[in-house]
């Protein structure tokens, strides 16, 4: 699991847009699985999914109703099958007949998981999946990805603010400041290269634009500032 | 990881067009006054239109001698309206709900996410303007579907070309934003005057005429009228109507695909919504 950290604006969901080709890109190229995801992101895409708070399903349909329409789009088999387990699994049963715009901000979030997991994606992207979530819920949440991530051996993507989530799910960690990636290594890797106690504070140094070097040399972080 | 669960991925795949129609079925379904809205206007239309033929009929030889000529002319214009309204109403349920991020990151490709909005345009046409042509009958005592096989011509010419200016509406408001929104109710509208609805192409200014005759829907109305006052089929105004309408048909399909492009070029198909 690979972490995008960076401030507002870094490029995080933009990167995220592109890696799903929502968004072409100006220069260069994009590859998943192999594939160029400009000209033959089809190719792709039943094989990726992505789950945004911000990108929300229709709220007038059923839970059931949007999570059978996404599973034939995804070209399933065994739909309704399918739809019954990822609610077992993601405690929606009881919601699966409410219209998805009547559910609380957490089980929205279960919501679009389980549609972003129907198709069993190779390549999973998450933006900032916990956010406004309370801490029980956004725990709950991360440890189904950390099971589903074992389980299935997928990759994943997560986009995030939230430098504990980040600590806890990530093997990686990829830092962004004004649309380019400034560094990257291990949770671990950071904190040494940083001389820091916690990923916030080398947060904060990459987004107030300190070097590794200069970080060292200064501590605290916000007192330095 | 085995992704065993997965079909191919078709270029096109008539499952993905049955998903997406699954969508606006769920919506529909679940929504009486939508129901009750669709076949509400023509229903008023109908009525309106049929008083108006019965007054006419008795003042006007015109009139008298083209049973049903308004009601036919009504009716026939709403599967324009409802045609174009189908596809820009179903986008704009997308739009709406902010779902276009999530519709295409799944396989859905344009192509056949468009062949669902005509297949629901299809569905609402038919349930709004099905129940007012037959309450005509009991109504008025007359029948559109007296009209024959070249009611079918008609009903297909002008569905294609509410199918045409639909997806040009969803090429304005992909490129303008929702700002663009009100010209789903309006657009179609321009065209009425032109359209020899009422009354024929001949009435009109004669620099007016040659851009009512660049219209497949006055190809039709002639041709309804053709049918009603002399029995004949007016094989040419049929030609003509076919042909505009793989015109605009080809024309507005490359405009939306433009539109689609740009919308991946600017990011808008994530952001785009209320």
């Amino acid at each position: 699991m690979t972490g995008l950290l960076g401030g507002n604006g870094a490029g995080k969901t933009t990167t995220i847009s592109m890696l799903l080709g929502l968004l072409l890109p100006t220069a260069g190229r994009i590859e998943v699985l192999g594939v160029d995801m400009v000209r033959h992101r089809h190719a792709v895409l039943p094989r990726m999914n992505f789950s945004s708070p911000y990108v929300e399903l229709p709220h007038r349909l059923t839970v059931r109703e949007n999570l059978t329409v996404y599973g034939h789009l995804y070209g399933l088999s065994g739909v309704k099958r399918r739809v019954e387990e990822l609610a077992e699994h993601l405690d929606l049963t009881r919601f699966l007949e409410r219209p998805s715009g009547g559910l609380s901000a957490g089980q929205k979030t279960r919501v679009a998981l389980a549609k972003a997991l129907l198709n069993r994606p190779e390549v999973l992207l998450l933006d900032e999946p916990t956010a406004s979530l309370d801490p029980d819920t956004a725990d709950w949440i991360r440890t189904y990805l950390e099971r589903y991530r074992q389980e299935t051996g997928a990759t994943v993507l997560l986009a995030s603010h939230n430098m504990l989530e980040v600590d806890r799910l990530c093997d990686e960690v990829l830092m962004m400041r004004q649309g380019r990636i400034v560094d990257r290594g291990t949770p671990a890797a950071l904190l040494a290269r940083y001389g820091r106690g916690s990923l916030e504070e080398v947060f904060l140094d990459i987004a107030r634009a300190r070097t590794a070097g200069e970080a060292t040399d200064r501590e605290p972080a916000d007192a330095a500032e | 990881m085995t992704s065993t669960a997965l079909h191919p991925n078709p270029t096109f795949s008539p499952r993905r067009v049955g998903a997406m129609v699954l969508r606006y079925w769920y919506l529909l379904r679940g929504s009486w006054p939508r129901f009750l809205e669709l076949a509400y206007w023509p229903t008023m239309q109908m009525i309106l239109w049929g008083f108006i033929n019965q007054f006419m009929a008795s003042s006007s030889n015109w009139v008298a001698n083209g049973a049903g000529v308004l009601v036919s002319a009504v009716l026939l214009w709403d599967v324009l309206f409802r045609g174009q309204l189908g596809v820009s109403v179903s986008f704009l349920e997308e739009m709406w709900s902010r779902n276009l991020g999530h519709l295409f990151v799944s396989p859905l490709r344009p192509g056949e996410w468009v062949v669902s909005l005509f297949t629901m345009s299809l569905i609402r046409t038919i349930i709004g303007v099905v129940p007012a042509a037959l309450l005509a009958i009991p109504f008025f005592g007359y029948s559109v579907f007296s009209l024959g096989l070249p009611l079918a011509a008609f009903f297909v010419n002008l569905i294609l070309l509410g199918w045409s200016l639909g997806l040009l509406i969803v090429a304005m408001i992909l490129r303008y934003g929702m700002g663009a929104e009100g010209l789903a109710w309006i657009v179609v509208f321009m065209l009425a005057p032109i359209s020899a609805v009422y009354y024929p192409v001949s009435v009109l200014p004669e620099w007016l005429q040659w851009v009512a005759l660049s219209l497949p829907s006055s190809h039709v109305f002639e041709g309804m009228r053709a049918v009603l006052f002399g029995g004949a089929m007016r094989w040419d105004h049929l030609a003509w109507a076919v042909g505009l309408n793989a015109v605009y048909m080809a024309l507005c399909t490359w405009v939306f695909l433009y539109s689609f492009k740009q919308a991946r070029v600017r990011g808008a198909l994530l952001q785009t919504g209320e």
